[in-house]
């Protein structure tokens, strides 16, 4: 091992790729999908998964495939880069449009949680539907209108019908993101799937809970509402129902008898170690792209900023930028070595939580200050930076808000438990 | 690649400077702040660790080859145990480190292996002037040609161990761009001034010293170009503020758990909580930002400049606010100089003003 920085050349050509996708396929038409709430960019979604097919881009979730390929006896064995690459891709699609990274066709979340959570079986019967002809979305269904950071307090139920040996669900589901396309069957996508978190035995609180995977269309689910929202508009944030809906016995991810573990739940938390620095890179390409633009703008007004002087002799906003970069350039190596250590299978808790914490502050910071900084023309919206504002505010919400990594991050440094450190 | 984890020969010395911080740094390093001088028992030890031995190659009299991520590693333990300690040790390097980095080969086989080979050597370097907005690349003593020599004048401040000092750098404006030039003690013109007193680094004896007219020979001006050195100028200040700001966090993480408030430790309290885990936050993003300024500058990028800066000055805002927060987390102890937070905290100001302090 040592300390290294440089940029790992299929990295460095991806995102080169990625940022000419960004730039003529995401930001052409980032105001007018802001502005048209819910309106699907099916240009934007075909285009991608043509793209990533063919280019072995892959979806939006690490790729075991490849980890088999590299695993070719004679081969020279590279150091796993998955993650690191996925990071990579998601900061510059959220530089490109956040909304639209997060309606890129895909496994996202969903695909995720089979991942984390899934038998090999499993993981190959759901995942595969990703590399097929039609682009595919999946969508993870926690939050429930009364329990948010604290999933511990979902009341979605799943009971076994042992005649048929179903699975019957039921309960009500929130916050889904991309739920509208993982389940309405739309002509233009292939039937993906909703991974829904229920418990098996609501007396065994975190023991109980574990994750089903329901197929597109399954009768008995519903999508109730798409939300409005602060930013990321083009994204659909869906209100789920779900009503005696009946899933085979094998959509359970994970093992079906509770123990007086919490193997289900830890199955969720490990999903969060995994997905919380990948949503931060999301926050950093936010950020990135305010930065550059106040930069940009600011150059055309005859403003370049001198680094290196001493404080004392900066402009204000001299030191507001620099700031920002300091902050943004700091994010994403926090980002780069959670999933490194994501990709070198060290524990990553930790890590992943800091990366969450530091970017869900910065990229709100960064965002905020980029229009404060363009005074008039920040706030119009014939410029992008306040729709990053807007944007930016997500990434300290969603898988995890700032305070539940706190906790997390509070509880490792402290090596206090959950029941030490409420 | 991206990888973030020390190689085997660094975590050696990681291990080895740490030992030191732990076991002789830490224990001397209030007493010595107190009585206002550090044992020199305690500086020997900590240059005979090597760390600046190793960065220097044979032919120089060291056995390792200049490293700034591995300089840094080092920084960030050893000051970890006392700031002023650590740059003790390390102001050898000051004098050392420029040479290596922007002397030409005469100047390098002259100077280095006398510095390297004795017990802690009695060398120095003086960069900062007594300005509100002193600029290292914009310097207010000047260096000018008269017949064969450079005659510098101007005043500098904060030079340590400057009454001692066999031989130090100079670094002065020479047409508007910033030199370093190597000059012997008893060069007329040259004075030195009682030690300075600041809010903290009590033990570490800093001078001003004035330049009138000080003439020195024209093979004597290291001719290299200086923002390599100042980026690693940066990065030392920049690592030893972590190495500070570790201490602090760790301090305030174990009282907090020992001290007991409304029936529970008061790390159980997140508003306590949080603030520790927003310390760890902000130094392990500082961290490894300056780790990135250290490997370009290991790699010979060019970005190694500004990003050395950045680190810099992040580290200077972080630092503040650890230590800052370290001493609220103790309350009333925390202002009490029993304790140790409060010179840290004092030590943390510091960081803002520190470039030219230290060099890896």
């Amino acid at each position: 091992m040592t300390i290294e920085f440089e940029t790992p050349k299929p990295i460095a050509n991806m995102r080169y790729m990625l940022q000419t996708v960004a730039e003529n396929m995401m930001r052409p038409i980032s105001r007018e999908m802001d502005e048209n709430e819910h309106e699907i960019p099916y240009g934007y979604i075909e285009f991608m998964h043509t793209a990533m097919k063919s280019t072995g881009a892959g979806s939006l979730a690490p790729q075991e495939k490849k980890e088999k390929k590299e695993e070719n006896p004679g081969k020279p064995k590279h150091p796993p880069i998955a993650y690191q690459s996925l990071a990579s891709m998601l900061e510059m699609l959220a530089w490109g449009d956040v909304g639209m990274y997060l309606i890129t066709p895909g496994g996202g979340l969903g695909a995720a949680a089979v991942q984390a959570a899934g038998s090999p079986e499993q993981k190959a019967k759901f995942l595969e539907r990703f590399d097929g002809e039609k682009p595919t979305f999946a969508a993870m269904c926690m939050t429930e209108p009364q329990a948010g950071s604290d999933t511990s307090a979902i009341r979605a139920t799943a009971v076994l019908d042992k005649e048929t040996n179903e699975w019957i669900l039921n309960g009500e589901k929130i916050f889904v993101t991309a739920g509208h396309k993982s389940f309405v069957p739309d002509e233009q996508f292939g039937a993906g799937f909703l991974v829904v978190w229920a418990t098996i035995d609501p007396t065994a609180g975190r023991g109980g809970m574990r994750a089903f995977v329901v197929e597109t269309g399954t009768a008995g689910v519903a999508v109730t509402k798409l939300e409005h929202k602060l930013g990321i508009r083009v994204s659909d944030t869906a209100a789920i129902v779900l009503q005696d809906a009946r899933v085979p016995f094998d959509a359970l991810l994970g093992s079906p008898t509770v123990e007086k573990t919490t193997t289900g739940f830890k199955g969720a938390m490990a999903t969060f170690d995994a997905t919380r620095p990948l949503v931060a890179a999301t926050g950093v390409g936010v950020a990135r792209a305010a930065l550059e633009e106040v930069k940009k703008m600011l150059s055309e007004q005859g403003v370049t900023i001198r680094y290196g002087l001493p404080r004392q002799k900066l402009t204000a906003i001299e030191r507001d930028v620099i700031d920002m970069e300091i902050m943004l350039k700091s994010a994403w190596l926090m980002v780069l070595k959670a999933v490194w250590m994501a990709d070198n299978q060290k524990p990553n808790a930790l890590e992943s939580s800091m990366s969450k914490v530091r970017s869900g502050d910065i990229v709100a910071k960064v965002t905020q200050k980029a229009v404060e900084i363009m005074g008039p023309l920040g706030y119009s919206r014939e410029f992008l930076l306040e729709k990053w504002f807007r944007d930016a505010k997500i990434t300290d919400i969603y898988e995890g808000t700032g305070q539940i990594n706190r906790l997390v991050v509070a509880r490792q440094i402290l090596g206090y438990s959950g029941a030490e450190l409420r | 690649m991206y990888s973030f984890e020390p190689n085997e020969e660094q975590q050696m010395l990681i291990d080895a400077v740490r030992r030191y911080a732990k076991g002789d740094l830490r224990p001397a390093g209030h007493e010595a702040e107190e009585s206002k001088s550090l044992p020199k028992k305690l500086v020997n030890k900590g240059w005979e660790l090597g760390v600046l031995q190793a960065s220097i190659p044979e032919a120089y009299g060291g056995f390792g080859e200049r490293s700034a991520v591995t300089g840094a590693l080092a920084a960030e333990e050893m000051a970890w145990g006392d700031l002023a300690g650590s740059l003790a040790v390390i102001t050898p390097g000051l004098f050392a480190m420029p040479i290596l980095l922007a002397g030409s080969e005469e100047q390098k086989q002259e100077w280095i292996p006398t510095v390297i080979e004795a017990d802690w050597p009695k060398y120095t370097a003086a960069l900062i002037e007594p300005f509100f907005d002193f600029d290292p690349n914009d310097l207010k003593t000047t260096a000018t040609v008269e017949g064969d020599d450079f005659a510098l004048n101007g005043v500098k401040m904060m030079v340590p161990f400057a009454a001692e000092a066999e031989a130090m750098i100079i670094y002065a404006s020479l047409n508007g761009l910033t030199k370093g030039f190597i000059v012997p003690k008893s060069s007329a013109g040259l004075s030195v001034s009682e030690p300075e007193k600041f809010m903290s680094l009590n033990a570490l004896p800093l001078y001003r010293v004035t330049l009138e007219n000080v003439k020195v020979p024209q093979s004597h001006i290291l001719d290299g170009d200086f923002a390599p050195i100042l980026a690693s100028m940066r990065v030392a200040n920049a690592a030893l503020a972590i190495g500070v700001a570790n201490g602090a966090l760790e301090y305030a993480r174990d009282y907090a758990k020992e001290r007991q408030a409304f029936g529970v430790k008061i790390a159980q309290k997140q508003a306590i909580a949080f603030m520790l885990a927003e310390m760890a936050t902000e130094i392990e993003a500082i961290r490894l930002l300056n780790w990135e300024a250290a490997w370009m500058l290991d790699a010979g990028k060019e970005e190694a400049v500004i990003q050395a800066y950045l680190a810099a000055t992040g580290a200077a805002d972080m630092v503040m606010m650890v230590t800052d927060r370290a001493v609220q987390i103790l309350g009333g102890y925390g202002y009490i100089r029993d304790y140790p937070v409060e010179m840290w905290m004092r030590n943390g100001r510091g960081f803002a003003s520190f470039t030219g302090l230290a060099i890896v």
